[in-house]
């Protein structure tokens, strides 16, 4: 932590008080509310599309925090990755898993109040310590810090290696994605594995939003002759 | 005198009686030569050292055992004319036990087993008579007791044989516990556990306790050789084979106790206390068991309180201080109470019954075994201690020993000082003995006369005595079953007796010169002094004329009863008496001269004057309750803590258990906040 | 501007995503929580570089990456949610518990029952 404080600069702690706030900081902490309200609504609501939607607004606001942090291509990155394809991936997820529209009253599970526990003492800890380790930090915005130009001359400088390596990665991650979603090779069995699987719960409770698998291989699956809805039709075999 | 021969008489046995532990299962055609000839072989053995040795000679010889750091142990023999002569008699009754075993466990499956304990327990025997030293003479002591043990439990089947056999065991390892602090207080008084030493030691009183050590030894050998207060395993013993009776329960391992005292007499003459113990030990022991042989209806607990009663003569004529004669009367009796217990085995064989009143209504039964008839006379007149048999020279040695005592020459033969011996233990001694006398005559007259000499209460034309002629509930050996009539007295049993009768009837003369057998022991007189020869005898002859005439008056009112009996059998008698009449003449009680004789004291002494029921008050039942409420802390307490740690371990399994729900987000939320509690932890 | 502000809103930020990881029944919104926790990190780390102006950019560099990384994470992460979702006819996380003990299931049945029907509260 020394290091850090040693590489900082000079932090001159008595010319900024937290109650003579700059103009940037005003904007940042608007800004940040908004994120904060977003995020919290995308978390707790009961609507699933609304989350992925509120979702889109908290990830629309923490890019333009990354604007006022002078990082602006990450921003331009965020807005580019997080709301045109994450979002939309996740928007695809919901409906490929059916999620119902409208209120859900089992959006949250039983675990809710544990969670609630766990997350209220993990934001008490981090504060705390964020507010005792850097209470006097000052950040001096200069411009160009996040220019598209400095961010790739660093990255094409000094991070070519593990840029191509995440390449590497991203590749596996699609291939890996067409296979899961294919659900195995063309033809052979994608493996609904034996009895077990199947049989260990009954598919599609009576009771749940969500349509049981019988009403369509068109839904859930790309292809007709895709398995699962074929074992679907085997009646569920109890415990 | 070359030492391998010695080595041999106790070494020959105990091989063969490992051969046949080894061969006894798979070749049990082996088991009877493997029996009988180790043993015959060792008995001629210590015929011939006995002789080599000679007279007045002690052969000594020792060998380190290892070094104890304290006073050593060692592989010593000791031979000298006791040891000849306690030897030769070892051999002599075991080899005839043996040879009649052949015959009277002819068809015991067990049989192999049997005959290598008897010859194990022959060679523990020998080792006992020929160790020099005390600790080894203890372990040839310990085997012969755990040989006993299964010996008498030989019938395993039979609930009475088990428990007399860990009857046996038990009360003789009482006695064995201080006997074993005995011998260390010995050997840390005299700084060695060799016999000799301790003997010099003792003749320059260097022995700190001796009275306590005499005390300590003395309950050891109350327990082996029966005497009053340990005494009431010998009875119960009887459950085991004949033979072994004969062997271990009459001949040899009970007299082993009267051995040690004779070995160690030296200690024991250091303490008046001692000796006046030891006297009322035997007088109790002596008066009491011929009570209870009186009133006793199995044969063989009749000899057995016989024998108790006889190791009391030999205890009484050590506690007289004349070793001697304790030593006389053990071999003489040794020969004649094996005889009386081999032909005992016989009669039960052709009687198929203990009880001496069934047997008595056996018609023929004299005439069916007519050698064991003839032997046990020969043998209760010895035992009744009539002239010129065995018993009558050692009794009378034993009396006069007491005698002597008594006026305070005690005839020591140079062990020790005549005064070390109290006028009080003669006295006790001498008394106990005469009164002993008497009862043991008319008990011999009773046994006699009731089992062989009834009237015959059915007519001789009914040869086959029933088995069913037994009372209910009388004792029975379970051996017995494969005997056949016509076989009553195969010649294997037969010999056996005539051998043993030899001794029994000449043996007595050996006393009489004092460079016979006393030159062989220690040198004094065994030749028996006109007034207590008189005073015996009478009593004796007084003692067989009681019973006699008892017994005739019983005879009498029996036969005048069946008589009158028998007359309402008539055409009328079913309109009279028709509960009464129909009574067999069978069921008459016999003719016992020893309910006359004793009245009221009849019953408490057939239950042993109830000392096994007080045991059972005062020992018995404390064990019992103390191992119940050990079983209970064991069952209930100390099972509950072993029961509640694996509960404990179960119901913690399963409380972990019911975490592992397989849901992802209760493992993630108590992963994150374990991390939080590190977190905070880690920085306060 | 002080460092404190976009510390404190990132930690919060990663609050609320753990919230929506725990709390959340269906998979794929677990999977938005996420993002949002990757999203206070990118932030955090946004602000460290805009603090320290290290030559490397290291806050920066790494910041893309993570976001890279994080797109191939949905990606693959929705592949597998729809893989399950096909075979077990359900995306609640809390129904997906084959890798429970079962022996507790049938050992106890009653108290099975009991799990389950608060799992569906």
């Amino acid at each position: 932590m020394s290091v850090l404080f040693a590489a900082a600069g000079p932090l001159e702690p008595a010319a900024r008080s937290f109650l003579s706030p700059t103009g940037v900081e005003i904007v940042f902490l608007l800004v940040g509310v908004a994120v904060l309200g977003s995020a919290l609504v995308a978390v707790t609501t009961k609507q699933l599309v609304h989350a992925a939607l509120w979702l889109v607004v908290a990830l629309g606001g923490l890019a333009v925090e990354f604007l006022l942090l002078t990082a602006e291509f990450i921003a331009w990155v965020q807005v580019l990755i997080y709301l045109g394809s994450v979002v939309v991936l996740v928007l695809f997820g919901l409906m490929l898993t059916k999620a119902p529209i409208g209120r859900s009253p089992d959006a949250d599970s039983g675990n809710r109040w544990v969670a609630l526990v766990v997350a209220l003492a993990a934001a008490g800890t981090l504060v705390t310590l964020m507010v005792d380790a850097f209470r006097s930090a000052w950040i001096d915005l200069g411009a160009g810090g996040g220019s598209t130009q400095a961010t790739g001359t660093s990255l094409f400088r000094h991070w070519v290696l593990p840029f191509e390596a995440l390449s590497v990665l991203l590749l596996a991650a699609l291939v890996g994605a067409v296979v899961l979603s294919r659900g195995g090779g063309r033809g052979t069995a994608p493996a609904p594995r034996a009895g077990r699987l199947r049989a260990g719960k009954p598919v599609g409770t009576p009771g749940r939003a969500v349509p049981p698998p019988q009403a369509g291989p068109d839904a859930g699956a790309p292809k007709p002759a895709d398995p699962a809805p074929a074992a679907s039709t085997t009646p569920p075999q109890e415990r | 005198m070359n030492l391998a021969l010695p080595v041999l008489v106790p070494a020959l046995p105990a091989l063969g009686a490992a051969a046949t532990f080894a061969t006894g299962r798979r070749a049990p055609g082996f088991a009877r030569p493997l029996a009988i000839l180790p043993v015959a072989a060792s008995a001629v053995l210590a015929l011939v050292v006995a002789l080599q040795l000679g007279t007045g000679q002690v052969l000594e010889a020792a060998t380190r055992l290892t070094p104890t750091g304290g006073p050593e142990i060692s592989l010593a023999i000791q031979l000298d004319g006791y040891t000849s002569v306690i030897t030769v008699l070892v051999g002599l009754v075991a080899t005839c036990v043996q040879v009649y075993s052949t015959a009277y466990l002819k068809d015991d499956p067990r049989y192999p087993s049997y005959a290598a304990l008897v010859s194990l327990f022959t060679a523990a025997m020998f080792v006992v008579v020929y160790s020099g030293d005390l600790i080894v003479l203890l372990v040839g002591w310990e085997v012969m007791g755990i040989c006993s043990y299964f010996l008498i439990g030989h019938h395993w089947e039979t609930a009475d044989a088990r428990s007399a056999s860990l009857k046996a065991f038990l009360v003789t390892k009482l006695g064995d516990v201080p006997f074993v602090f005995g011998i260390f207080l010995l050997g840390a008084d005299a700084g060695s556990f060799r016999i000799s030493d301790v003997l010099s030691a003792a003749g320059h009183g260097q022995l700190g306790h001796p009275t306590l050590t005499a005390l300590l030894l003395l309950a050891g050998v109350a327990g082996k050789s029966a005497q009053f207060p340990l005494h009431t395993w010998l009875p119960d013993a009887m459950a085991g084979p004949t033979p072994v009776s004969a062997l271990i329960h009459a001949a040899t391992m009970v007299a082993a106790g009267i051995y040690l005292v004779a070995r160690l007499l030296p200690v024991f003459l250091l303490s008046g206390a001692a000796l006046i113990v030891l006297a009322v030990m035997a007088a109790v022991t002596m008066i009491g068991s011929a009570l209870c042989a009186l009133a006793q209806d199995d044969l063989k607990r009749v000899l057995a309180y016989s024998t108790v009663g006889q190791l009391g003569y030999m205890a009484g004529a050590l506690a007289s201080g004349d070793r001697e004669a304790s030593v006389f009367h053990l071999v003489s009796h040794g020969a004649f109470k094996a005889l009386l217990f081999l032909a005992a085995g016989v009669v039960i064989h052709a009687a198929h019954t203990n009880s001496i009143s069934a047997m008595s209504r056996m018609p023929g039964l004299r005439r069916r075994v007519p050698d064991a008839y003839w032997t046990t006379g020969i043998a209760l007149v010895a035992l009744v201690g009539l002239p010129p048999f065995s018993g009558f020279f050692s009794k009378e040695a034993v009396l006069t020993a007491a005698e002597h005592a008594a006026t305070g020459e005690a005839i020591t033969n140079g062990v020790g000082p005549a005064s070390a011996v109290p006028a009080t233990a003669g006295w006790i001694v001498l008394v106990a003995a005469c009164l002993t006398a008497l009862i043991t005559a008319a008990y011999a007259t009773r046994l006699w006369l009731v089992a062989f000499h009834t009237p015959a209460a059915v007519p001789p034309a009914a040869p086959a005595p029933a088995p069913t002629g037994a009372e209910p509930g009388a004792p029975y050996s379970p051996e017995v079953d494969e005997a056949d009539p016509a076989t009553a007295e195969p010649s294997a049993m037969r010999w056996p007796l005539w051998v043993l009768a030899v001794p029994t009837m000449g043996f007595g003369i050996a006393g009489v010169r004092t460079d016979w057998l006393p030159a062989l022991l220690d040198g004094g007189s065994l030749r028996p002094t006109p007034v207590t020869a008189v005073i015996g005898t009478g009593l004796a002859v007084a003692g067989i004329l009681i019973a006699w005439a008892a017994w005739r008056s019983g005879t009498a009112r029996v036969t005048a009863a069946r008589l009158a009996a028998g007359r309402p059998l008539g055409p009328t008698a079913e309109g009279r008496v028709p509960g009464g009449a129909t009574t067999p003449p069978a069921e008459q009680p016999p003719a016992d001269p020893g309910r006359t004789l004793l009245g009221p004291l009849f019953g408490p002494a057939r239950h042993g004057f109830g000392v096994d029921r007080l045991y059972t008050a005062l020992f018995v039942r404390p064990a019992g309750a103390a191992a119940k409420l050990v079983r209970f802390l064991d069952r209930e307490v100390v099972e509950t803590y072993v029961r509640g740690t694996g509960l404990g371990a179960q119901l913690l399994g399963r409380a972990v258990r019911l975490a592992q729900t397989g849901n992802a987000q209760t493992y993630l939320s108590a992963l994150l906040a374990g991390v939080v509690l590190l977190a905070v932890w880690a920085a306060v | 501007m002080h460092l404190a502000y976009p510390a404190v809103l990132a930690a919060l930020l990663f609050s609320v995503g753990v919230y929506g990881v725990l709390a959340r029944r269906n998979v794929v919104l677990v999977l938005m929580s996420v993002e949002l926790m990757l999203n206070a990190v990118n932030l955090d780390l946004v602000a460290f570089d805009a603090w320290l102006r290290d030559s490397l950019h290291a806050g920066q560099a790494l910041t893309l990456f993570v976001i890279t990384v994080a797109a191939a994470e949905i990606g693959l992460g929705l592949a597998i949610v729809l893989l399950v979702f096909r075979t077990r006819g359900t995306a609640d996380i809390d129904r997906i518990t084959a890798l429970g003990d079962p022996a507790e299931a049938a050992q106890a049945p009653a108290a099975a029952d009991t799990l389950k029907g608060r799992a569906a509260a």
